[in-house]
């Protein structure tokens, strides 16, 4: 079957790979789909930089299948290169060219480059095209190094740990250039360890603890973040219990925990047992696991065992 | 589809400007060989030396022979070791292989730079020689012969270049390893320091086993009179091919751990 008309940029299967002893890939199966921005988010070591890397074409494999763009990397590394963009998790360049010198320079290995201009425009560097490379800022600098990645107008672009080690401020100015990488029909696979960028810039996302894939889906859902239980949290006066149809987890002093999966019920239950009592409910409020409680507890030591099947 | 040549003629191009704006490379390896055959031509200009039985020069004319040899082998050695160096450990040299250039383009962009910068030394040198002390300048078939000892240590020095940074382990350690590679055999084999027939004969003898004194050789053969021996080019071609295939074997575009 030809990926490109399925939809699928990158299909890998069963992918392993140690270095010695230490496995860094233990099996990993992920779909990317053309067009998205897919987000590989997880602790330093858990082999995101591998993972990458192997579609790449940069390491081997010991096992499995991949196919990025429908191109074994292992086997036609020169047609892979010419179709993906590259920005590794740490680079250099040389420091005495200019901005524009540089993006012309890697246009130039391409058969079918972008316009220096249109590129300059698209990371925000136009301002800057007569800059030498060694008077950039970091952020500056990480946006020339999409723009490089951009020389060969690639359909498909990795970025791995974009943002590790800057600001905040130079964190968005690089966020918005990925944001308008989807504009342009991109596909995109960023690695991070933040939640919050694989919140703000992916379409879907995984999560990779230990070489596996532990979970798996989009921002908002993942790892069936929506449907897990909820938490109902309320004080009441001294001496006041809560209505016998509350199934209350826990009680501390007069706080009160009820886990529950019918919020909407159980919260009607609650109010207007509290309304009928007249009693005020003090400290109302209902939580839901967050992406890092999700994301904490996945990549916690010793959940690693979990599968992604686990809810 | 970009072509190969058209590919190598804008690398050099780039290669070009990025040598010339960085002060380092600029300073070192073009104005220091023309700054030591100013002190050296200046010092010692107007002593005489006899680098062969019958044969008198001045030792300005034996400087500007050394000075050019030493041009290049710092154009060369020097310059394409910690040059590449440098680009391998801050990861230019792995984005470049993320792209579609050829690797021999690559390298060839560098080597024909290299080559490059060591002629307009060897010229700018041959002028000074020229114009302030009346050096003499190789004219027929001496002149083809040190063409051809020039070519074949330009490339048997870029290639020993790109074998030292296989050992070199990280851009901070190169001009280290460079210098303590190269500075002792440039003493050994007469470059600073006329070798005369006084010498100890181990001290010949280890200048006689590495390529700097048979390039040395044949440069002086081009300036300075003395006889031009094939033998020379071949031992020097030698080291250019080991080094080649070292290289060729042993050489990695991503910073070492
Ligand atoms: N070139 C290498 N040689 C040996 N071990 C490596 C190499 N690269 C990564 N590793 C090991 O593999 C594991 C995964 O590393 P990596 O892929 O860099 O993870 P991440 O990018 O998620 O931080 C780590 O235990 C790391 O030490
Ligand atoms: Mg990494």
């Amino acid at each position: 079957m030809d990926s490109r008309h399925s939809g699928i940029a990158i299909s890998v299967k069963g992918l392993k790979k140690s270095y010695g002893k230490n496995a860094a890939l233990r099996g990993v199966d992920l779909e990317i789909r053309q067009g998205e921005i897919f987000a590989l988010l997880g602790p330093n070591g858990a082999g995101k930089t591998t993972f990458v890397e192997i579609l790449e074409g940069f390491r081997r494999r010991d096992g499995g299948e991949v196919s990025v763009l429908g191109i074994d990397p292992d086997h036609q590394p020169m047609a892979l290169k010419t179709q993906i963009g590259i920005v590794l998790q740490s680079t250099g360049m040389d420091r005495y060219l200019n901005v524009a010198e540089t993006v012309k320079m890697y246009s130039n290995y391409y058969p079918h480059p972008r316009p220096v201009d249109e590129i300059l425009a698209l990371v925000g560097l136009d301002a800057k095209r007569n800059e030498r490379v060694l008077r950039l800022s970091g952020g500056q600098q990480r946006r020339l190094d999409v723009a490089i990645a951009l020389a060969g107008n690639p359909d498909l672009l990795f970025l791995d740990e974009p943002t590790t080690g800057f600001d905040p401020s130079a964190r968005r100015e690089v966020w918005e250039v990925i944001k308008n990488l989807r504009a342009l029909g991109k596909t995109v696979v960023l690695t991070t360890h933040f939640m919050d960028e694989a919140q703000y810039l992916a379409d879907r996302l995984a999560i990779i603890a230990n070489g596996h894939i532990v979970a798996e889906g989009n921002p908002e859902t993942l790892a069936g973040r929506d449907r897990m239980l909820a938490t109902v949290h309320f004080s009441l006066p001294e001496g006041v219990t809560p209505p016998p149809q509350l199934e209350v987890t826990t009680k501390v002093g007069t706080a009160f925990e009820v886990k529950t999966t019918k919020v909407t019920q159980d919260l009607y239950e609650l109010t207007s047992w509290a309304l009928g009592a007249s009693v005020d409910l003090v400290d109302l409020r209902v939580d839901r696991p967050t992406l890092e409680d999700v994301y904490l507890e996945l990549t916690a030591v010793g959940a690693v065992s979990g599968s992604k099947e686990e809810k | 589809m970009m072509n190969s040549a058209t590919m190598l003629e804008n690398q050099l191009k780039y290669v070009n400007k990025a040598f010339w704006r960085n002060p380092a490379s600029a300073f070192f390896t073009f104005s220091f060989p023309l700054m030591f055959l100013v002190i050296f031509t200046s010092l010692l200009g107007h002593h005489s030396i006899s680098p062969q039985r019958g044969i008198t020069v001045d030792v300005s004319t034996y400087y500007v022979a050394s000075m050019a040899a030493y041009a290049v082998i710092t154009a060369c050695y020097n310059n394409i070791a910690i040059g590449l160096a440098i680009q391998r450990d801050s990861g230019v040299l792995k984005r470049t292989r993320g792209t579609p250039i050829p690797s021999g383009v690559f390298i060839l962009g560098r080597l024909i730079h290299a080559l490059f910068v060591a002629v307009i030394l060897v010229v700018i040198t041959a002028a000074y020689g020229k114009f302030f002390y009346h050096a003499s300048l190789p004219t027929g078939t001496p002149l083809v012969e040190f063409l051809i000892m020039l070519l074949v240590g330009t490339l048997t020095f870029c290639a020993l270049g790109f074998a030292i940074t296989c050992v070199i382990p990280n851009a901070d350690a190169a001009p280290a390893v460079v210098n303590a590679s190269i500075l002792p055999l440039l003493f050994l084999s007469g470059v600073f320091i006329p070798i005369t027939s006084t010498a100890p004969s181990w001290l010949i003898w280890i200048g006689r086993i590495f390529p700097v004194r048979h390039f040395v050789l044949g440069m002086d053969a081009g300036f300075v009179g003395t006889t031009f021996n094939w033998m020379d080019v071949l031992i020097v071609a030698a080291w250019g091919l080991g080094a080649f295939l070292l290289s060729y074997r042993f050489f990695t575009w991503e910073p070492k751990r």
